[in-house]
C-alpha cells in the first residue's frame, strides 16, 4: 500500500512538474513563493494523490461496466437477482473510510500547523503590518516604521510577516495566493495571517469577497524586497508629504476606485485600533492568546 | 399610496436591462395570448391551477422549474460572455448589472429551479411508489406549490420593476444591510426566499407524514424504493433546515426595515451570525437537492441494467447517514472566518466523513451495472455521466474541505467549478434523468429518446468545457464574481468556459426540441400498458397517466420490487373481484389565491406599500379561515364509476396484449 502511494506520488509530482514546465507558472497556487503557501500546496498534492487511488478505478469501472454489460453483448454474464454480498458491502464501506481516515489525519495535523494565527517560527522577529480593507482599496500600516501605504505592501524577503487585518466597510477577504492564502477582513473584528516570501519578487493580492461595484479593481501589489531595498522603501515613504491623520484617513475611507499607490510619512497613533473600536463601542474583544510558534 | 414605487423603477437605465424586462413581459404576454387563443383558461383553472392531485402538482412544479432553468441559464451565459470579453475592458455589462446577474443566477437555480424540480419529482413519483391515493395533506401541497411560484414571481418581477439584489445568492451582510444596499434588490431576494421557504417547509412536513402514514399494506420501511427513502430523508432535512433560512432572512429584514442590529457592522451586530445561520440551512440544502437525485439514479440504474439494486440496505443507511452528517459541516463554507484550528479541523474532517456514505452509493450503482443488461435510455446516459463527473467534483470537494488548502482556493473560481461539478451532474442530471424516466407515467406517452441523447451529449461536453477551465483559473488565483480583470493569462480559459456555456445552450435547445418531438409523436409513442420499461416498482403497476385515485384497490406489498414480484407470481394487472367507493379531495382555489396574495404581500413589503401589505395579509388570512371552516372538502367516487374507468383500461391493455 505505502509503496503504491509512493509511486503514485512520484507520478503526480512528475505530472505536476511537467505542467509547471509547460508554461503553467501563471498558476500561482501551484507555484508558491513562500513556505506557508508551499505547505498549503503540498497538502493539495498529497490529498489529490491519495484520492486518485479510488477516483481512477471508479471512472474506469463506470466505462468498463457500461460497455461490457451493454444489452447487445450477450456473451456477458447476466445475474438479475444478484444484489447482496456482505463481503462486498464491507469493502465498499471500508475503501472510502480508509481514504478518509488518511486524509483526516492530514487535515488535523496541517490545520494546526498552518493555523493563520500561529506565528512563523524564525530567528528573525516578525514584521508587523496592519491591514485595513476599504471600498475599494487596501491600506497597509507599518506600526514599527510609522509609515503607511495604499495598494502596495512592501515586505522584506526572508522575514516572517505577521498581519492584523480588519475592514472599514463590508466583509472583505484578504488574499495573497503566492504567499499565504486568505482570511476574511471584518469590521469591528481583527483576523490574523502569517506570510513569508522566500525571494524578492512582485505578487498580486486581492479582495475575493464581493463588495460592490469597485470589487474588480480592488487588488494590490505585494513587493518582496531585500532588507536594504525595504529600508529604502521605508525611507522613501517617510519623505512623503502626506500624513495619515484622522481627517486624511476619513477622506481616504470614502468609496473610491483605482486609487494609485499612496504613501504616508506618519500615521496617527493607534489608528488601526480606533478603526476596529469605531464599530465595537465599549464592547472591546479580548486579544486572543498567541499560539505557540510552529515547529519547522 | 405606492410606497417607494415610482416610475423610476422601470429598468430604463440600460438597454440590456430594458431588453430583459421586455423579453419577460413579452414572454408572459405570449403565454397569456396562447392560452386565450386556445380558450384554455377554464380548463387550466379547473384541471390544473386549482388541482390538489399530487401528479398534477408535480407536473406544475416541474414546468415552473424548467421555465426558471431557462431564466437562470440566460443569466449564466450572460456572465460567461461578459467574462470572456472583459480583459482590460468593461465588457458589455456594467458592474451594477453584472452583480444582479450573478445574484439572480444562484438564487434562481437553487430556490426556483432545483427546489421545484425536486419537489415536483417527489410529488409525481413518491405517492405512486408507496401505493397511496394522494399525499397526506393535498391542499397543503397545492399551497406549497403556489408559495414557491409566488417567490419565483417576485424574482421575475424584479427584472421589470426595480432591481434585483447585488449581494450574491447568499446575501451576506453587512453588504446586504440597509447601510450599504439601500435599494429594493435585497428586499426582493429576502421576500422571495421567505415566501418560498415557507412553502418548502410545508412540503417537507407533507412528504414525511405521507411516507410514514400512507404506505400500501405490506410496504415496510425496508421495502420502500430507494427514491422514496431519499425523499423521506430530504423531507426531514427540509423540516429542520428551512426554518434556519427563514429566521436568517427574517432577521435581515428586521435589520433593513426597522433599523435593528442583528447583522450590522456596529451596535453589537455580527455578520458571522448570519453566515452561520445561512449555512446551517445551506449545507443540508445541498443534500436536500442531491439525495432525491441519488434516488432517481438508483431507480434508473436498476431499471435499465435490468437488475435488482445492489446493496439496498447499505444504500438506505448511507442515505440516512448523509442526512444526519449534513448538519455537522456548515462551517466549511467559511474556514476563512478565522476560527481556531481545532474548530476548522473538526468541520473539515466531518465534511470528509460524508464522502464515505457517498462513496458507498457510487460503488452500489456500479455494482448494479455489473452483470446487468444495460440499455442506454437518456436517463441511463445521464446516470453514467453523473457517476464519472461527480467523483471528480467530490475529489475537489475534499480538497476544499482541508482548511489550509481552502485558504488558497476559497472564493476563487475553483470553488465555483467545484460546486457546479457537484450540482450539475449530481442534481440537475439526476432531475433530468427523473424527468425523462417518469415522463410516460405523467402523460401516457414515451419521451423522445434521440433528442434526449443529443441533449445529454451537449450537456456533458458543455459542462466539461465550461467548468474545467474554472479549476485552472482558480489555481491562477482568480476570484469569483469578477466583472472585469487585467490578467491576460485568464482570457483564453474564460473564452473556453464561455464556449462550454454555448454548448450547454445547445443542450437546452435539444431539451426543448425533445418536448416538441414528444408531443408531435404522442400517438405513435403512446404507452397503454403504464409500464414502458418493464419496471419493477409500484408506480408502473397503474395506468399512465394514472387515474385520480392512482390505485383502484390498494396493492398488497410482499417485496421491495413489488411489481416485479407480482409479475413473477403472475398476478400483475389482475382484475380485482370487486371495486369500492373511493373518497378523494376536491379541487380548491384557496391555494392559488393564497399564493397570489403572498406574491402581492411580498411585492408590497419590497416597496413599502403598507396598506397593500395589510390588505393582502388579510385576504390570505380570510382565505385560510374560509378553507378551514369548509367541511365539504372531499367527494365520493362510486364503485361503479371506478369500475367504468378500470374497465376502459383493461380493454386498452387487452387490445394490446
Amino acid at each position: 500500500m505505502t509503496e503504491v502511494v509512493k509511486r503514485a506520488r512520484r507520478w503526480a509530482t512528475a505530472i505536476g512538474v511537467a505542467l509547471l514546465a509547460g508554461g503553467c507558472d501563471r498558476m500561482v497556487v501551484l507555484n508558491p513563493k513562500g513556505p506557508i503557501a508551499d505547505a498549503e500546496r503540498g497538502l493539495l498534492f498529497d490529498a489529490f494523490t491519495v484520492m486518485m487511488l479510488v477516483i481512477v478505478p471508479v471512472i474506469v469501472m463506470a466505462f468498463w461496466f457500461a460497455w461490457r454489460y451493454r444489452a447487445s453483448n450477450r456473451s456477458a454474464r447476466y445475474e438479475p437477482k444478484w444484489s447482496e454480498s456482505k463481503l462486498i458491502d464491507g469493502i465498499t464501506w471500508l475503501i472510502p473510510a480508509v481514504i478518509v481516515i488518511a486524509v483526516a489525519v492530514l487535515v488535523w495535523r496541517s490545520t494546526h500547523k498552518l493555523d493563520p494565527y500561529r506565528p512563523i517560527a524564525s530567528d528573525v522577529p516578525p514584521l508587523d503590518i496592519q491591514v485595513v480593507g476599504q471600498d475599494w482599496k487596501w491600506l497597509f500600516i507599518y506600526p514599527e516604521q510609522g509609515v503607511a501605504s495604499v495598494n502596495q505592501m512592501a515586505i522584506p524577503a526572508g522575514r516572517p510577516i505577521s498581519l492584523r487585518i480588519t475592514s472599514d466597510t463590508v466583509m472583505n477577504s484578504f488574499y495573497v495566493p503566492a504567499l499565504a492564502g486568505q482570511i476574511y477582513a471584518m469590521a469591528g473584528m481583527q483576523t490574523r495571517l502569517q506570510m513569508l516570501a522566500n525571494q524578492p519578487g512582485k505578487f498580486v493580492g486581492r479582495n475575493t469577497q464581493y463588495s460592490g461595484d469597485g470589487f474588480s479593481d480592488q487588488f494590490f501589489e505585494v513587493l518582496a524586497m531585500t532588507p536594504a531595498e525595504f529600508d529604502a522603501w521605508v525611507a522613501k515613504a517617510r519623505q512623503s508629504p502626506d500624513k495619515l491623520d484622522a481627517p486624511t484617513y476619513a477622506r481616504l475611507a470614502v468609496r473610491s476606485r483605482n486609487v494609485p499607490f499612496t504613501f504616508y510619512s506618519t500615521v496617527e497613533p493607534k489608528l488601526f485600533d480606533s478603526i476596529i473600536a469605531k464599530y465595537t463601542h465599549a464592547h472591546r474583544m479580548p486579544e486572543p492568546a498567541a499560539a505557540a510558534p510552529a515547529r519547522r | 399610496m405606492f410606497g417607494k414605487l415610482t416610475i423610476e423603477a422601470l429598468p430604463l437605465y440600460s438597454a440590456i436591462a430594458a431588453g430583459g424586462a421586455l423579453v419577460t413581459v413579452g414572454g408572459a404576454a405570449l403565454v397569456v395570448l396562447i392560452i386565450t387563443w386556445l380558450r384554455a383558461w377554464k380548463y387550466l383553472w379547473t384541471e390544473w391551477l386549482t388541482s390538489v392531485d399530487h401528479k398534477r402538482i408535480g407536473v406544475m412544479y416541474i414546468v415552473l422549474a424548467l421555465i426558471m432553468l431557462l431564466r437562470g441559464f440566460v443569466d449564466a451565459i450572460m456572465m460567461r460572455t461578459q467574462q470572456a470579453m472583459a480583459l482590460n475592458s468593461g465588457g458589455y455589462l456594467p458592474p451594477e448589472h453584472f452583480d444582479q446577474i450573478f445574484s439572480s443566477h444562484g438564487t434562481i437555480m437553487i430556490f426556483f429551479m432545483a427546489m421545484p424540480f425536486m419537489t415536483g419529482l417527489v410529488n409525481l413519483a413518491m405517492p405512486l411508489q408507496i401505493g397511496t391515493r394522494d399525499v397526506a395533506f393535498p391542499f397543503l401541497n397545492s399551497l406549497s406549490l403556489w408559495l414557491s411560484a409566488a417567490g419565483a414571481g417576485l424574482v421575475m418581477v424584479s427584472l421589470v420593476i426595480g432591481k434585483f439584489s447585488t449581494a450574491g445568492w447568499t446575501g451576506y451582510p453587512p453588504y446586504s444591510g440597509i447601510e450599504y444596499n439601500p435599494g429594493v434588490g435585497v428586499d426582493y431576494w429576502i421576500w422571495a426566499l421567505l415566501i418560498s421557504g415557507v412553502g418548502s417547509t410545508l412540503s417537507g412536513i407533507n412528504f414525511v407524514v405521507t411516507i410514514l402514514k400512507r404506505r400500501a399494506p405490506g410496504m415496510s420501511l425496508m421495502r420502500m424504493t430507494p427514491f422514496t427513502w431519499t425523499a423521506l430523508v430530504t423531507s426531514v432535512l427540509m423540516i429542520f433546515a428551512f426554518p434556519a433560512l427563514t429566521v436568517a432572512c427574517g432577521l435581515l429584514a428586521l435589520d433593513r426595515l426597522l433599523g435593528m442590529h442583528f447583522f450590522t457592522n456596529d451596535h453589537g451586530g455580527n455578520m458571522m451570525n448570519f453566515v452561520n445561520l445561512f449555512w446551517i440551512w445551506g449545507h443540508p440544502e445541498v443534500y436536500i437537492l442531491i439525495l432525491p437525485a441519488f434516488g432517481v439514479f438508483s431507480e434508473v440504474v436498476s431499471t435499465f441494467a435490468r437488475k435488482r439494486l445492489f446493496g439496498y440496505e447499505s444504500l438506505v443507511y448511507a442515505t440516512a447517514a448523509i442526512g444526519l452528517l449534513s448538519f455537522t459541516v456548515w462551517l466549511h463554507h467559511f474556514f476563512t472566518m478565522g476560527s481556531s484550528a481545532t474548530v476548522n479541523a473538526f468541520f473539515g474532517i466531518m465534511t470528509m466523513v460524508i464522502a464515505v456514505p457517498t462513496g458507498v452509493k457510487v460503488f452500489n450503482w456500479l455494482l448494479t451495472m455489473f452483470r446487468g443488461r444495460i440499455t442506454f435510455h437518456p436517463s441511463m446516459l445521464f446516470t453514467i455521466g453523473f457517476i464519472v463527473t461527480f467523483v471528480i467534483g467530490g475529489m475537489t470537494g475534499v480538497l476544499l474541505a482541508m482548511p489550509p488548502a481552502d485558504f488558497l482556493l476559497h472564493n476563487t473560481t475553483f470553488l465555483v467549478a467545484h460546486f457546479h461539478n457537484m450540482i450539475i451532474p449530481g442534481v440537475l442530471f439526476g432531475y433530468l434523468a427523473g424527468y425523462m424516466y417518469w415522463f410516460p407515467k405523467a402523460f401516457g406517452f414515451k419521451i423522445n429518446e434521440p433528442w434526449g441523447v443529443r441533449a445529454f451529449w451537449f450537456w456533458i461536453v458543455g459542462f466539461y468545457l465550461a467548468f474545467m477551465p474554472l479549476y485552472v483559473l482558480g489555481f491562477m488565483g482568480m476570484p469569483r464574481r469578477m466583472e472585469q480583470y487585467n490578467d491576460p493569462a485568464w482570457a483564453p480559459w474564460l473564452m473556453a468556459a464561455a464556449a462550454g456555456a454555448f454548448l450547454i445552450l445547445i443542450g437546452i435547445a435539444c431539451l426543448a426540441m425533445q418536448v416538441v418531438a414528444t408531443f408531435r409523436d404522442r400517438r405513435r409513442d403512446a404507452d397503454v400498458t403504464g409500464d414502458p420499461y418493464d419496471g419493477r416498482t409500484l408506480e408502473w403497476a397503474t395506468a399512465s397517466p394514472p387515474p385520480a385515485y392512482n390505485f383502484a384497490i390498494l396493492p398488497q406489498i410482499r417485496d421491495r420490487e413489488p411489481l416485479l414480484d407480482m409479475k413473477e407470481r403472475g398476478v400483475a394487472w389482475q382484475k380485482p373481484a370487486r371495486y369500492e367507493d373511493i373518497e378523494m379531495p376536491k379541487s380548491s382555489a384557496a391555494g392559488v389565491v393564497m399564493g397570489a396574495f403572498a406574491f402581492v404581500l411580498g411585492f408590497a413589503m419590497v416597496w413599502h406599500i403598507w396598506w397593500l401589505v395589510g390588505a393582502s395579509a388579510l385576504v390570505m388570512w380570510l382565505t385560510m379561515i374560509l378553507r378551514s371552516s369548509d367541511d365539504d372538502q372531499e367527494y365520493r367516487l362510486s364503485a361503479a364509476e371506478v369500475a367504468r374507468i378500470e374497465e376502459a383500461r383493461y380493454r386498452a391493455l387487452g387490445s394490446r396484449a
